[in-house]
């Protein structure tokens, strides 16, 4: 099979529209059996009572936040080495759903934080990490909306997200830092000592269903974006007349 | 099985607030996502 | 290649010096945001001692932001970036030189003044000279990041509000590190930790910014 026949959104466009389907139902059927685990098969937790159920959204969307930035960022650097656009479409196609999980993340923790803490946001090293990961987010698809020229603002985009993705280390490091001089929260939501086998199961099958929602909704969100951007190209017009 | 009866589901052990607070809004923002996407997709087909 | 760079960088300092309004400015909105503070929470000696060092340090971080928008954007519009780009030397060493010269004329002036700032939130000595440091060795990081951003937003309607956005999320290890290494002075701990810290991200982004700016110069101009 020549994987390179899909690389023109000439041939990924119809190929896109077969799998988003796909995906869609594959994070369904990974999700029902996690929400199962997560509600009905992982015990109370003995220190946080019910509340901990909270992780098998937030830690998935976390995981998730930090790895879309990544793959955007890998897709948008192949973008710029090898002019292809495509790659390109798909990182901008990646970054709405990667805030998205960034903002679940953050909503999720602080609503964790609130029985836990006593407050609605604490400044914790993992929560603030995610806050800027959004900033990187909102800053990376602010610049792309003000590029009007697509080949420029996939370009420019592309050299933001490797700036951010070198960067995402050290942020995450120097927060740390920061957050263990300040005498931090001593709880954390991932640190339990009581994390028992079925709730990492739980954790993971829902990461494995927010991944593939992810998949799902950024192809999705490729396929307008190849059709907006290409619609004057030739392969449109034929596929328009072919089938009206 | 870890409820008794529904009503001890939905109260999730006087955390129901705060855990579906994060799940409902998880899934009403996954489905506004969805929603704005396939809108997206339809107008820019219509606008061929 | 040495003597490109050093005519980069005495046209920019010569530039500079014809305008110097614009470089005044950038330094009192350093002293005016840092004073409003104390009139925001209260003149409280001790509350003012323990937010000093993250305040000086944001209104570095703020006022390095505003004067980006001068680093690239008048060579942009008269064409004069479009002759560095043709030039035989690699552009991204002359973007480094022109950073350098933006820091001498924006940066700085900045680490100069700081003590002063200090003194008004009573700092004591050695966090005086901590905050001289950190801000000697920080504030070139922002101008090299800055250089990024402004280089990426080059005729951009809207680049003025974008270049903090997209670039301040990344200036968050300076403003730790920068505000942690006088914190530390002044609790009378060793600021060594923090400071050579930022003298690593110093070189890191010595290295690696240039570069982008430059790809990030070429992409504006294609």
């Amino acid at each position: 099979m020549n994987w390179f026949k899909y690389s023109s959104p000439q041939t990924f466009y119809p190929l896109a529209g077969r799998m988003v389907p796909l995906f869609f139902a594959l994070a369904a059927l990974f999700a029902i059996p996690g929400l199962y685990i997560g509600f009905f098969v992982a015990p109370t937790d003995a220190q946080q009572g019910e509340s901990y159920r909270i992780i098998f959204i937030h830690v998935p969307a976390a995981w998730m936040s930090m790895f879309i930035y990544v793959v955007m960022a890998f897709w948008a650097g192949v973008g710029l080495a090898f002019n292809t656009r495509l790659s390109s479409m798909m990182a901008s196609a990646l970054a709405p759903t990667g805030a998205l999980m960034t903002f679940i993340a953050l909503w999720t923790g602080s609503l964790w934080g609130k029985p836990t803490w006593g407050t609605w946001w604490v400044w914790d090293a993992r929560l603030t990490a995610e806050l800027i990961l959004l900033f990187l987010y909102f800053g990376f698809m602010a610049l792309q909306a003000a590029i009007d020229d697509p080949r420029r603002a996939d370009k420019a985009g592309a050299v933001l997200a490797l700036v951010g993705v070198i960067n995402i280390p050290i942020i995450t490091f120097s927060v740390q830092w920061w957050n263990t001089l300040h005498q931090g929260a001593s709880v954390s939501l991932t640190r339990s000592p009581t994390m028992a086998a079925t709730m990492l199961t739980g954790m993971l099958v829902m990461a494995l269903a927010f991944w593939m929602y992810s998949i799902a909704a950024s192809l999705l969100r490729a396929r307008s974006i190849i059709l907006e951007r290409e619609r004057n190209a030739d392969w449109v017009r034929e596929w328009r007349e072919a089938a009206p | 099985m870890n409820w008794g009866s529904l009503a001890a589901f939905i109260a999730m052990g006087g955390y129901g607030t705060y855990v579906w607070g994060s799940f409902g809004v998880t899934v009403l923002l996954i489905a506004i996502e969805v929603l704005l996407l396939v809108a997206r997709h339809r107008a820019a087909r219509r606008q061929l | 290649m040495l003597a490109a760079l050093r005519t980069v960088i005495r046209r920019d300092l010569l530039l500079a010096l014809r305008n110097k309004s614009d470089a005044a400015n950038t330094l009192l909105f350093f002293v005016i945001v840092a004073s409003l503070f104390p009139l925001g929470v209260g003149p409280e000696p001790a509350l003012l001692r323990g937010i000093a060092p993250g305040v000086v340090w944001v209104a570095a971080l703020l006022a390095s932001m505003l004067a980006l928008a001068r680093l690239f954007a008048a060579d942009y519009a008269d064409g004069t970036l479009e002759q560095l780009a043709l030039a035989p030397q690699p552009l991204a060493a002359l973007v480094a030189a022109k950073i350098l010269a933006h820091w001498l004329v924006s940066g700085l002036p900045l680490v100069l003044i700081a003590p002063l700032l200090g003194l008004q939130f009573d700092l004591s000595g050695t966090a005086l000279l901590t905050l001289m440091v950190s801000l000697l060795i920080g504030t070139p990081v922002l101008s090299l990041l800055g250089a990024i951003g402004a280089a990426l937003t080059l005729g951009l309607r809207a680049s003025g509000v974008l270049v903090p956005l997209i670039v301040l999320p990344l200036t968050v290890p300076v403003l730790v590190f920068g505000a942690g290494a006088v914190e530390a002075a002044a609790a009378g701990l060793g600021a060594e930790a923090q400071l050579s810290l930022l003298a690593a991200f110093l070189l890191v982004s010595a290295a690696l910014s240039p570069w982008a700016a430059a790809a990030a110069i070429r992409i504006a101009l294609e």
